[in-house]
């Protein structure tokens, strides 16, 4: 397939993830993901993958640390209820350093909340979500053709730092149709000693485990962990600028809220007001490199987000809280309008149009 | 002339369970079928959370330990990805029948080709002797020092009767180690549930009656009869479910 074809978000990244060389899949029902498992659903026995659908998010999130552990991609989907009651799977899996796929087609909250559009689980996503120190990769597809580039850097990634990595979208990212380009290429593969395959399989015996009582080896463990978390930041920061050169105002936003605000710089710049966008693609590990040479030479910064103001915490420790960074925000499933985006940009140009 | 060895299925490993624990001789039965079967080397032991969770540091074996409750989920992934692979889970009743109840019954109605080794001691062992699912009615623990009070807590839960009418499971025991020809019965069934799983038959689960002398406040000699006098009457030993029968 080396040519673009036309697909909705979450069925793209379902493909996608099948192309990337996942063939064990757990899903559980919840809206705006369940086109993933339906997709899966259908797709899986076709290429002799597994589909099954568990008993609960909790079960699923368990069956893909059971694949993983035996060194295989497995991947789970779900939205925002469902990843809190994945959360501690996903902690283990952190704990256990297995790699494996997370996607989170969010929607408003909290408790059962709606099932518009949000990005309100970014705090959820970047800072843990579980128990105990750890970290995601976590990547923020706005477009369908980035679910699908992002399901397969999401795996790559996953196995390289053997680490989990959530794929966080939006339900507008999983409902929209775009053409997209699903071949990616080869996959690189990755040393997979660990995995608990049968000690027929390799020297000694393989224990996939994240307890330890003696306080120092855990100690030891979480360093361990957060060495490779450091080489991550180092070098897998991803992200794009848009009309960055001169801006003196710089928006930063992910997802759909990014392609609002593209349309509010571009009115913005027709009037005179020198406004870019940093957009981060990788909410952990955060650009916080390229935001703070921004605050060199912006005078403001635009947190544009689908929540009360999560990212902006992020946002003033890239910069040291250098610069005045105001907040452009929608909530509980609403969308911001390029016009709302546009009056923010106005604010905080001083109020001059 | 054959010696008395230690089977091979146990590492070097020394146990942590506390003297008179029958933990022991559950270990040991599981891991002399698993190289009487002579898979240990494709065997993937679960390891669960409670007293059991070292057992990853005892089988012989690959091992991977799971959360509280999730031992069957994780079970289900790895033999889906590896179905030649033999892969059980070893588990206690808080586990198995309290915060794990879902995963338990639904890998039972999937028939998932995995074999279950439910150890049913009647209590909290690891956190220091609080009711479990299965404590008896009026059974002195931690957190039911007036007895467990049915009227207020409940019955307990008897795994092997409700698993049994799953129509989805294989296999359904109930054993004790509480003497030797029990000891020698139970070894039967575990074997029977790896043969099971072996022979692709499915869903294998098998309840093993056990002590806790730490936390019953008594001798492993008391504890064993306690087994037998009070244990027995609430869990009867027997096959409670057989869908292999005519199959030989």
């Amino acid at each position: 397939m080396s040519e673009k074809v036309l697909m909705k978000g979450n069925e793209a990244l379902a493909e996608a993830a099948i192309m990337a060389g996942c063939k064990h899949y757990f899903g559980y029902p919840i809206t705006p993901q369940t086109e993933v498992a339906a997709y899966m659903a259908k797709k899986m026995p076709k290429v002799g993958g597994v589909f099954l659908q568990a008993e609960s998010e909790v079960s699923a999130i368990n069956m893909v640390i059971g694949v993983a552990a035996t060194g295989k991609r497995a991947m789970t989907s779900s939205s925002s209820p469902g990843i809190s009651l994945k959360s501690e799977g996903i902690s283990y899996l952190a704990g256990c350093e297995l790699p494996a796929l997370i996607v989170n087609v969010q929607r408003g909250g909290p408790g059962l909340g709606g099932i518009q559009p949000s990005q309100s689980d970014y705090y959820q996503a970047t800072k843990g979500g579980g128990h105990g120190d750890y970290k995601l990769i976590v990547l923020a597809p706005n477009s369908v053709q980035e679910m699908v580039d992002l399901t397969f850097k999401g795996f790559d990634l996953a196995e390289k730092y053997r680490m989990p990595a959530m794929l966080l979208c939006d339900g507008t990212m999983g409902q929209m149709m775009e053409p997209v380009l699903l071949n990616q290429g080869e996959i690189k593969t990755y040393d997979k000693s660990w995995a608990t395959t049968g000690t027929g399989n390799h020297e000694g015996r393989n224990v996939v485990n994240s307890l330890s009582l003696n306080p120092e080896e855990l100690e030891v463990w979480n360093h361990r962990r957060y060495d490779r978390y450091k080489i991550a930041q180092e070098n897998d920061v991803m992200y794009e600028e848009y009309l960055m050169d001169d801006a003196e105002i710089c928006i930063v936003a992910f997802g759909i809220a990014s392609r609002v605000s593209k349309n509010a710089i571009n009115q913005a710049r027709a009037k005179g007001i020198k406004v870019g966008m940093i957009r981060p693609i990788t909410l952990w590990p955060f650009p916080e490199k390229v935001l703070k040479k921004a605050s060199e030479k912006c005078k403001a910064f635009i947190s544009v987000e689908l929540n009360m103001g999560q990212m902006i915490d992020d946002v003033r420790l890239a910069i040291e809280c250098s610069k005045p960074v105001y907040l452009c925000n929608r909530t509980g499933g609403m969308i911001m309008s390029p016009e709302e985006v546009l009056a923010s940009i106005i604010k905080a140009n001083g109020g001059n149009e | 002339m054959e010696v008395f060895k230690k089977t091979n299925g146990l590492t070097d490993a020394p146990f942590h369970y506390c003297p008179g624990c029958t933990h022991g001789i559950i270990h040991r039965l599981v891991a002399e079928v698993l190289e009487e079967l002579g898979v240990l080397d494709r065997s993937i032991a679960i390891a669960s959370v409670g007293c059991s969770v070292f057992s990853y540091n005892y089988f012989n074996c690959d091992a991977i330990q799971a959360a509280h409750g999730r031992a069957p989920a994780v079970a289900t992934g790895a033999k889906r990805s590896m179905p030649d692979n033999i892969v059980f889970t070893y588990q206690g009743d808080g586990d198995l029948a309290a915060i794990g109840t879902a995963e338990t019954v639904h890998a039972a109605a999937r028939n998932e080709n995995i074999t279950v080794i439910f150890v049913n001691n009647a209590i909290y062992g690891m956190t220091g002797g609080q009711m479990a699912p299965t404590s008896l009615p009026n059974q002195v623990t931690q957190t039911s020092p007036y007895g467990r009070d049915v009227t207020l807590v409940g019955y307990p839960i008897k795994v092997s009767e409700m698993l049994s009418q799953v129509e989805g499971a294989t296999y359904i025991e109930r054993v004790a180690v509480d003497n030797v020809k029990n000891i020698k019965n139970a070894k039967k069934a575990i074997k029977k549930a790896f043969q099971n799983q072996i022979d692709k038959k499915g869903f294998s689960l098998i309840e093993v009656l056990s002590t806790c002398p730490t936390n019953w406040g008594k001798s492993p000699k008391d504890s064993l009869l306690w087994l037998e006098e009070n244990m027995k009457k609430n869990y009867p030993l027997g096959v409670f479910k057989d869908r292999t029968k005519g199959d030989e």
